[in-house]
């Protein structure tokens, strides 16, 4: 089946300025909130302000959250293996970012 | 429909034992987990080595799969021979979670309809009202980002029929890129996802962004790099060139006593938003060739005056 969609719909752009409040985050990775709590406890998720209703996610937390039910239901993996998984994947990306800065800066020497 | 071996893809031999498959199923995985590999083709891999452990985990169906026989080769087109499947039972027992979603024709075609008839498959619905939110990965070009654009994107989208099936459809959206987007951010696009039950709104459709190699920038965050070749002497004397930028050409001065590698930040001229990024241009000192008589004399001219040895501080003479 193909759909084809002539209109643009609007868009809106989720940067570092971005947050989330507990509702939103559980809706949008469809979980519970107790889920949620959890990863809190876990220090995989590190919201702002107060417990419950006042927490303030960063823009960041949606992938992790993403990332770490992937992990659990794909691969087996508890919460702590999962922070721990999402710290070492994390640190590849910084380390690729800056060895594709170090190939750059060599690749054209003759 | 093409054969699929399944024994390939697992990477074990049609005898392994049952444990010997779970083994290779979980290192393959782990491999292949889109969230964890940089394989380009991760995704893909994931879903062929979840639809073979699905059919080689079960005894019921890895007997009834060997029986079609060892002669087949992968991507052959295949036929299942009538009542093929016939004094095999099959107890169900659904999907891997991991595999959850479109198997292949040949897996459907083989074991789909006692799936659906024993009632596995199809995801745990939420009973939420709302449409469920999806998300997917996109690649877009830096200058989409640069100046804004709006790009038409297709989309593959789970979804479960009525009956309980789940296919995939393509889906064909306008998207609009925001000016400045950043690797790694996301685009939201309200009320795009899954069509809410019974009336209520839409979910929504999360696109995170990458970006595409380009051929002259390298993008880290907000910062773009540009790599710049330069002749030895704009770098030793200085000198004024044209360097590309994303936005057009600008006038760049060398500073004189340039080296290899050295770089020069051109402010607010990285990615554009509040705070725009800078532009690093990374000098890169391209030697001439020594390809003609000429040549060769005026490198044999620097040799004899310039008394230049690169190597003095590394303890060789």
């Amino acid at each position: 089946m193909n759909e084809k969609d002539t209109s643009t719909p609007a868009v809106e752009l989720i940067d570092e300025q971005t947050t989330f409040t507990l509702v939103e985050l559980c809706r949008s990775c469809a979980v519970e909130a107790e889920l949620i709590e959890a990863l809190v406890e876990q220090g995989i998720l590190e919201p702002m302000g107060r417990r419950g209703s006042h927490w303030c996610f960063p823009a960041s937390s949606l992938r992790r959250t993403r990332i770490t039910l992937h992990l659990q239901r794909d691969l087996g993996v508890n919460l702590a293996g999962a922070a721990l998984a999402l710290e070492l994947l994390e640190r590849i990306d910084a380390l690729d970012a800056r060895l594709r800065m170090k190939i750059g800066i060599h690749q054209d020497i003759p | 429909m093409e054969y699929k071996d399944y024994y390939e893809i697992m990477g074990v031999k049609r005898d392994a034992t049952q444990d010997e498959i779970k083994r290779s199923y979980r290192k393959l995985a782990r491999k292949y987990h889109p969230d964890v590999s940089k394989h380009s083709d991760a995704e893909e891999r994931f879903k062929a080595v979840g639809e073979a452990y699905e059919v080689l985990k079960d005894p019921e169906k890895r007997a009834a799969y060997d029986q079609l026989g060892a002669n087949w080769q992968a991507g052959q087109d295949f036929k299942p021979p009538p009542d093929w499947d016939a004094g095999f039972e099959f107890s169900g027992g659904g999907y891997t979670a991991g595999g959850a979603g479109a198997h292949s024709d040949f897996f459907d075609q083989l074991f789909g309809q006692q799936f659906r008839q024993a009632g596995g498959g199809g995801r745990r619905r939420t009973f939420h009202m709302r449409g469920e939110d999806h998300h997917a990965k996109v690649l877009i070009d830096l200058e989409d980002s640069f100046a804004g654009a709006t790009r038409s994107m297709s989309l593959h989208v789970p979804e479960l029929t009525e009956d309980g099936h789940v296919v995939t459809r393509e889906r064909t959206l306008n998207v609009r890129i925001p000016k400045g987007i950043r690797p790694g951010q996301q685009i939201r696009l309200a009320g795009q996802g899954a069509p809410g039950m019974g009336g209520a709104e839409s979910g929504d459709l999360y696109l995170e962004v990458a970006f595409r190699e380009h051929p002259l920038y390298r993008v880290n965050g907000a910062d773009i790099y540009l790599d710049l070749p330069v002749a030895p002497w704009e770098a030793a004397l200085g000198a004024g060139i044209k360097a590309p930028t994303p936005s057009g050409g600008v006038d760049l001065k060398i500073p004189a006593g340039s080296n290899q590698g050295r770089k020069l930040r051109l402010k607010g001229r990285g990615m554009p938003g509040k705070t725009p990024g800078d532009l690093y241009v990374v000098l890169q000192v391209t030697l001439p060739p020594a390809d003609s008589e000429e040549a060769k004399h005026l490198y044999e001219q620097m040799q004899d005056k310039l008394g230049f040895n690169p190597r003095a501080t590394m303890g060789v003479a």
